[in-house]
């Protein structure tokens, strides 16, 4: 039996200046065990619930990266629709890169219902000041580069998302199901089109090989460094935030793709990867953060240009907003005036 | 070494110094926020599926429909201004919803029923 | 892929119209998804990419029964991949470059406006295939015409920028519009085997339907003389052979390869 409520959160930051400050630390203690006995009985937040200032911005800002990471991601993908190499092809990667926009909706949507505004969480993704996931600083040279992103990182979102299902805050939870109900075709569509290309001719796989060889370490990196290396973890773990550890993840998701590669008969490009018997895990080499890092902190093949087209289509875009905004407004002034 | 989260869909994302959100008011006008209910299908009620930002209630009503029912899940679509809506407050909610609690007689698994009767 | 069975008989004349309507359709549908991560809001990307998808299936249906009725055994991606510029059967307002966000819209305008009244004949066309394609293409284009409308009103009566801009773009697409609702001997046998729909007969509804949501978006109906044609005999606009060479490089690239 629970309270459904749908109004924004109202604004008044807890803790805030002057005189409501004793009042409010009062309240906040009450207020801060009951909502911990929630998250810690696994129950659910929902907007206008008492929460604490970390636990909203935290989650407003891994909300609006996410949201960021899902429009950004539309870029790389997107370069290809075009140039798709059949018509079904072309179908399945228009719907694919759409359901990205529509995660990005499902998530602004989610971070506003904690008093973020979108206008201006795009502002803060247009001046870099917000990120968003490092993978899609990688540039799509070839289709197979496509089907690679389908299988290895969905995949690994995938992994990354399902426990977020369960997230302690109710609109980042129900947002999340219905994004992971639309990915898992995303990562199906991705391995299809990988299994084509492996089984087809000489120059398909080799187009294949090449692409995991590039997309394997980078996807690996998604899952983030040892936890004992994330000092947010512990935080986020406590307020149900984050359900599993970076290394639980990576793990899961290397024994199940691992065979999804020898399927296809593709090499992992991983010298030191390894079943071991006893555990039933397959362990992987040692991963070289370097590149990946230099490609998070800017340098990036393509980092410029994914916020120069983002920035773009924003601003080419600004007259037509303007547009409907006007529109809207007049048709309020007529309606009066009738 | 930059700290970053696997947190969110595709992981490996910076955290350091990044803001969540500053409070700046945007300077241009934005379109209005609109919650959205879809009927899935007949039978059943409209649940809230979501909201989304859109000019006027015409728009709204499209960009449902393409938001939330590319996969056929909708019969119906209610979009609803934001600021319309008046809900209950969490702080009310004992005073509100406590007292529904402790008066079981109104749910049916209350009262014992014989075994072997239908109809009860 | 190949076509349908041994069963379908050649129809080289109903072939060649499933053919213009399937060039039509996937020309369009190419130059939607070009908005792709360029829209002016996120919204506006699931949209018209909603509309690119729609266009692109039927293009699929129509593609296929068009190499089915030709009987030579191409399937809808020798047709889409492997043609040549002439050989491509595409009205020149669908294979018209976007411009901006107006002139595209304005374009969809003309467009949806043409096909409700088209698919709506086609429903009862004796080709049970393209009548299948047009009951579902209607609905479709239902939506695009409502969405089209949408914006031109908006953007006719929004701004001073919005009007300019929308007024500019239709002047720009308006002059192909007349190759429409052209009769030439093909259409005229298929009109008559009821395959076709009859362009005159389109007409007065698209003219209604443009000239109403004209008026409500305060903008002008262009006046022009020119009247551009020959996309029907694969005699296309410059870009269009830029957009093909985007399209089919990397099919062409792998000569008999599956995807």
């Amino acid at each position: 039996m629970l309270t459904r409520t749908i109004v924004r959160y109202p604004g008044v930051r807890v803790g805030g200046a002057g005189g409501l400050a004793v009042q409010t630390a009062e309240l906040a203690t009450g207020h801060e065990q009951e909502f911990q006995e929630r998250v810690d009985a696994d129950g659910r937040i929902e907007p206008r619930d008492w929460m604490p200032e970390g636990y909203r911005k935290t989650l407003v800002r891994q909300i609006a990266q996410h949201a960021h990471s899902e429009i950004i991601g539309m870029q790389p993908e997107g370069n290809w629709i075009t140039r798709a190499p059949s018509l079904r092809r072309k179908c399945i990667l228009v719907a694919k890169v759409q359901d990205e926009a529509g995660h990005g909706l499902y998530l602004y949507s989610a971070a506003e219902t904690l008093g973020a505004d979108r206008e201006e969480l795009l502002d803060l993704l247009h001046r870099g000041r917000q990120k968003y996931s490092t993978i899609f600083n990688y540039p799509t040279t070839s289709w197979a580069d496509v089907a690679s992103i389908g299988w290895l990182v969905d995949g690994a979102a995938i992994m990354n998302q399902v426990p977020l299902t369960r997230c302690s805050y109710g609109p980042y939870a129900r947002a999340m199901t219905r994004v992971c109900k639309e990915e898992s075709f995303h990562q199906r569509q991705g391995f299809e089109a990988m299994t084509v290309l492996a089984n087809g001719t000489p120059a398909q796989r080799a187009m294949a090989q090449d692409a995991l060889d590039r997309w394997w370490w980078p996807a690996l990196m998604m899952f983030g460094p040892s936890d004992s290396e994330s000092p947010n973890s512990a935080q986020s773990m406590a307020w149900g935030i984050k359900r599993f550890s970076n290394d639980d993840l990576r793990q899961r998701f290397v024994d199940a793709t691992v065979p999804q590669a020898h399927h296809l008969g593709l090499t992992v490009p991983d010298p030191d990867l390894r079943f071991d018997e006893d555990s039933g895990h397959w362990i992987s080499g040692e991963i070289d953060w370097t590149e990946f890092y230099a490609v998070m902190k800017g340098d990036g093949p393509c980092n410029r240009e994914r916020v120069r087209n983002r920035v773009a289509a924003h601003e080419d875009g600004a007259w037509v907003r303007a547009a409907a905004a006007a529109y809207a407004d007049k048709q309020v002034a007529r309606q009066v005036a009738a | 070494m930059t700290s970053f989260s696997a947190a969110g869909g595709h992981g490996a994302i910076p955290t350091d110094g990044v803001p969540a959100d500053e409070g700046n008011v945007p300077t241009r006008p934005q379109s209005p926020l609109w919650e959205v209910f879809v009927r899935s299908r007949r039978g059943l009620s409209h649940t809230h599926a979501g909201s989304l930002r859109a000019p006027d209630a015409h728009m709204a009503l499209r960009h449902a429909r393409d938001l939330y029912t590319r996969r056929q899940e909708g019969v119906s679509i209610w979009v609803v201004p934001a600021s319309v809506i008046v809900a209950s407050s969490p702080d009310e909610k004992d005073s509100f919803f406590d007292p529904a609690g402790d008066k079981p007689y109104r749910h049916p698994t209350f009262y014992d029923v014989p075994e072997g009767l239908t109809h009860l | 892929m190949s076509p349908g069975g041994t069963d379908t008989a050649v129809d080289l004349d109903a072939s060649a119209y499933a053919l213009r309507l399937g060039d039509d359709a996937l020309v369009l549908g190419q130059r939607l998804c070009e908005w792709a991560a360029r829209s002016p809001e996120l919204e506006e990307d699931v949209a018209l990419l909603n509309i690119a998808l729609d266009l692109l299936g039927a293009a699929r249906l129509l593609l296929s029964r068009a190499g089915e009725l030709e009987g030579a055994g191409r399937d809808e991606d020798d047709l889409a991949f492997l043609r040549n510029e002439p050989e491509f059967r595409c009205g020149l307002l669908f294979e018209a470059a976007n411009g901006d966000f107006g002139q595209t819209l304005a374009r969809q305008l003309l467009v949806s406006a043409y096909q409700v009244p088209l698919w709506h004949a086609l429903g009862s066309s004796t080709d049970e295939v393209i009548a299948g394609v047009a009951g579902k293409a209607v609905k479709e284009a239902v939506y695009h015409l409502d969405h089209a409308r949408s914006w031109v009103v908006r953007l006719g009566d929004g701004t001073d920028e919005s009007h300019r801009r929308v007024q500019a773009g239709l002047e720009e697409v308006w002059p192909y519009t007349s190759e429409l609702f052209e009769r030439d001997a093909l259409l005229d046998r298929l009109v008559a085997r009821g395959v076709a729909a009859d362009p005159d007969l389109l007409l007065p509804v698209w003219e209604a339907t443009v000239g109403e949501v004209l008026a409500e978006a305060t903008l002008e109906v262009p006046q022009t003389t020119w009247r551009p044609t020959g996309g029907r005999s694969g005699r296309h606009l410059t870009g269009f052979g830029y957009l093909l060479a985007e399209m089919q490089h990397l099919h062409r690239s792998h000569p008999g390869a599956t995807w």
